[in-house]
């Protein structure tokens, strides 16, 4: 293809079909793939804010005592890296991003059920940063809670607590609307022909997904209020000398701050679940398995949150049911793993990067998977609970689980709505570098956990000197590989070679309209007569 | 003496991470290695075409979830039985009271004995009451497999067995502010007849007319977490020439000129909160607990620190 038919495609795509430009054309736009990269560059954005932050917070564990700051910047610089992950990248990142800019497509509609509610919830979102961003330089300083916000010390803290909350408890309306806009279109908006048993698995991770933002987020909204009700007006409500219970403020925030895990987790599945078999070229083994499994984890999951709190003082009673609950939810995961395995089996594999990214998608959030086993059993929590096991083992299934399927998605979706492409090489190179500087740093950080080196410690005995040291530098070699593939892949995006048709040979709907697609998406409307991952039947080889 | 010995927290606890490790590892190198050898063996250059298009097998399916499913139940089994003995004091546990505050552990003792670090008779069961004076703490102990939140207006507690004599590390797990990393000391476990002597020696806070160490108290109160010694910043402000400096405190919203006395550090001691340094945050809990006798050291050791 030639440049100039390369501008003639795009020419008839959603970029500038509509004729209109300008700034105004992107923020007031209601056009999914439009506010698709909205979010995406708004979520991914803070991600790299996050992982500076999180790089900063190696630096200083790099040696004991003082390295580079304070106590007080250090218990900052944590709490801030984890509110800005979790509330501003990976609750809205996957929804927002990739399920704006494809899951429209893949049920054959023309746009999501409420396109201005779309754009409102994008608004929502970013006011709801800026508040989280106005609280880190006004008032007493950025919030040192931890992203968890417990109380009674973030009731007493001077630090900017409130502000950081509000913001946060803006984002939770986004997160809601979303998810009410997206279970609507889902319902409402298939193309004739796509059934429930053939919608592509990704569409059907976020349904479930989409349930759980509804449901779950209402209550970390209340709890955020009570918790700035407890610091403004000093309701006491969860000050034991005025009959409160800190304990309950624990179950109100994990009620939501579970289920949320599995807001993060279940779309990555989802793409996983996508990627595997086209790069494969098999039909995904046990797709029913796999749909009903998202949904029994949205289920399941939400009544497993007291495994936070095995030491808290709650109720052994309680530590029996939550146990139980928790080991009740890792079989359908342990099913998914089987069956993205089993896809394998017998099909012809090509290890492109998104495969790569998906393939250790699989191993990373194995282990993370396995070790969460370690968590959810009573006896071997308590030793390993609120230590560095814990920080390794959630960074395992949100990083190495949801980070790794967002930059799989990254390479899979976004030269489709771009036109170009990545050069292959260098996205082969960054992946090994990041695949082996996590496993230094996480894998080190379950160590030193088994060790006994507590969580959120600013300074450590000299028996955890060398292990910190390893983690440190696998984050660096983690921090280079993202270098070299964030800068080939928007090099790819934006000036790169020509991507047009399906060359992955994906047989879901977003592979049959032009590249980049239109701002109609479908020039005719479509009849599905197959399923998302019937090859033959739809003329791949 | 009982015959049997006593099954130690950390004896219970190791046989089911050894468990559900080795389960772990089994099922870590299965997966991998099913992954490997299918990439390799069906990688698009030996195998261009797709040999299969199965869409799933309905026993394949009932093994892999009736299996994973006992295997976990096992797990969630053994956890949960090995918890209670965690959640068991042995009859006969010599009792220990732990008041964990920003940032620093206090332990006292039946008879009134008071210490920093926590020492225990090797052999015998300790109960360890848990109390918080402000906010959550966590009373972790690596070495014998044991944590628990310390929560204000909740009765709390743990217990272990030191079956060697020896020091332990002893951490708070619950993130509790700027002195967290710092709310570190240790357990003492000391033969019994050592340990009776230690108990008996200096009870109820010091002998009449023995001199208290201020310095020792400043450090085992934590104070060092905010305040340092030496000039360098922190928290708090620092304790080098404290006596006599000119400082802006802010009292009741509004400021004022101060000169620090005598009088000034007694009250910042115990009501930290009446008049605040500018420029600092009003976290200080107050330490209205303090014997005469331990409020005269520190106020000494103030002083005299040039």
């Amino acid at each position: 293809m030639t440049t100039e038919n390369i501008q003639s495609a795009t020419q008839h795509s959603f970029w500038n079909d509509t004729g209109k430009t300008g700034i105004s054309s992107w923020i007031f736009s209601t056009d999914h793939k439009r506010i698709g990269l909205l979010y995406f560059y708004s979520t991914f954005g803070f991600f790299l804010v996050g992982v500076l932050l999180g790089l900063l917070i190696r630096i200083e564990l790099m040696a004991p005592g003082r390295t580079i700051m304070g106590a007080q910047t250090y218990n900052a610089l944590f709490t801030v890296h984890g509110v800005v992950m979790i509330f501003l990248f990976i609750i809205p990142g996957f929804q927002g991003s990739f399920g704006n800019l494809v899951m429209p497509i893949q049920i054959g509609a023309r746009d999501v059920s409420f396109p201005r509610l779309n754009l409102f919830s994008w608004w929502i979102y970013m006011i709801g940063a800026v508040i989280v961003l106005a609280s880190l330089f006004t008032g007493g300083g950025p919030p040192d809670t931890g992203w968890t916000f417990y109380v009674p010390f973030s009731a007493r803290t001077g630090t900017n607590v409130s502000l950081a909350v509000l913001g946060v408890f803006v984002i939770g309306f986004s997160s809601i609307l979303t998810g009410l806009n997206f279970v609507t279109t889902i319902h409402r908006l298939r193309a004739e022909g796509m059934t429930w048993w053939r919608l592509p698995l990704f569409t059907w991770s976020l349904y479930a997904t989409a349930w759980i933002q509804i449901l779950a987020t209402p209550i970390l909204a209340i709890t955020l209020v009570l918790v700035a009700a407890e610091r403004m007006l000093g309701t006491g409500l969860f000050d034991p000398s005025r009959g409160g219970d800190p304990v309950m403020y624990q179950h109100l925030f994990w009620i939501y701050s579970h289920p949320a895990v599995y807001i993060m987790i279940l779309p990555a599945m989802g793409v996983i679940s996508d990627i595997v078999p086209v790069f494969s070229r098999k039909p995904i083994f046990g797709y029913k398995m796999i749909a009903f499994s998202s949904l029994a984890i949205a289920a399941a999951g939400s009544l497993v949150w007291g495994h936070h709190m095995y030491t808290s003082g709650m109720s052994d009673t309680a530590v029996l049911v939550f146990s139980f609950l928790t080991f009740i939810v890792a079989i359908p995961s342990a099913i998914k793993v089987f069956n993205w395995v089993t896809t394998l089996y017998k099909g012809s594999i090509s290890l492109e990067a998104p495969m790569l990214f998906g393939l250790s998608f699989i191993l990373l959030f194995s282990i993370g998977g396995l070790s969460g086993l370690i968590l959810g059993a009573a006896a071997t929590d308590v030793h390993v609970h609120d230590t560095h096991f814990v920080v390794g083992h959630f960074h395992y299934v949100m990083f190495g689980g949801t980070g790794f399927a967002f930059f799989a998605a990254m390479h899979y979706w976004l030269p489709k709505f771009y036109g170009r492409r990545y050069a292959e090489k260098p996205a082969v190179v960054s992946w090994a570098l990041m695949f082996t500087g996590f496993n230094v740093l996480y894998f080190t950080m379950q160590v030193l956990g088994m060790q006994g080196m507590p969580r959120r410690y600013y300074d450590y005995l000299p028996e955890f000197a060398t292990l910190n040291l390893v983690a440190t530098a696998g984050s660096w070699i983690l921090a280079a590989g993202l270098v070299i593939m964030l800068v080939n892949l928007f090099r790819g995006l934006w000036w790169g070679a020509p991507f047009e048709g399906n060359p992955w040979g994906g047989a879901t709907l977003e592979w049959s309209i032009p590249t980049p697609p239109p701002t109609e998406n479908f020039i005719v409307e479509p009849v599905v007569t197959h399923g998302p991952y019937d090859f033959k039947g739809s003329g791949i080889p | 003496m009982d015959a049997t010995r006593l099954i130690s927290t950390t004896e219970a606890i190791d046989p089911v991470f050894m468990f559900i490790f080795g389960a772990c590892l089994v099922l870590l190198l299965g997966i991998t290695a099913a992954m490997l050898i299918f990439v390799v063996r069906y990688h698009r250059s030996r195998a261009p075409q797709p040999t299969s298009q199965v869409e799933g097998n309905l026993w394949l399916e009932v093994v892999w979830i009736v299996l994973p499913t006992l295997l976990v139940l096992a797990m969630f089994w053994y956890g949960w039985k090995e918890y209670l003995v965690l959640r068991t004091v042995p009859p006969g546990a010599m009792e220990v009271t732990a008041t964990a505050r920003m940032w620093s552990w206090e332990f006292s003792y039946a008879n009134g004995r008071k210490s920093s670090k926590l020492y225990v008779p090797v052999g015998t069961a300790v109960k360890v009451n848990l109390v918080a004076a402000d906010v959550i703490h966590g009373f972790f102990l690596p070495a014998f497999r044991v944590k628990r939140d310390v929560v204000p207006g909740m009765p709390n507690h743990a217990w272990f067995v030191a079956g060697t004599a020896g020091s332990y590390d002893l951490f708070c797990s619950q993130y509790c502010g700027t002195g967290h990393s710092a709310m570190i000391t240790t357990v003492e476990a000391l033969p019994a007849g050592e340990f009776e002597e230690w108990l008996e020696h200096d009870r109820g806070g010091g002998d009449k007319g023995a001199r208290i160490d201020g310095e020792k108290l400043v450090r085992e109160k934590g104070c060092l977490g905010c305040h340092s010694p030496d000039g360098s910043p922190g928290v708090g402000p620092s304790f080098k020439g404290i006596n006599g400096r000119s400082t802006v405190v802010i009292t009741k919203g509004t400021e004022r000129t101060i000169t620090v006395d005598d009088a000034y550090l007694r009250q910042s001691i115990t009501e930290p909160a009446v008049d605040v340094v500018k420029g600092f945050q009003p976290i200080m809990p107050a330490f209205g607990d303090l014997s005469k006798e331990e409020l005269d050291a520190i106020v000494q050791y103030l002083e005299e620190l040039k």
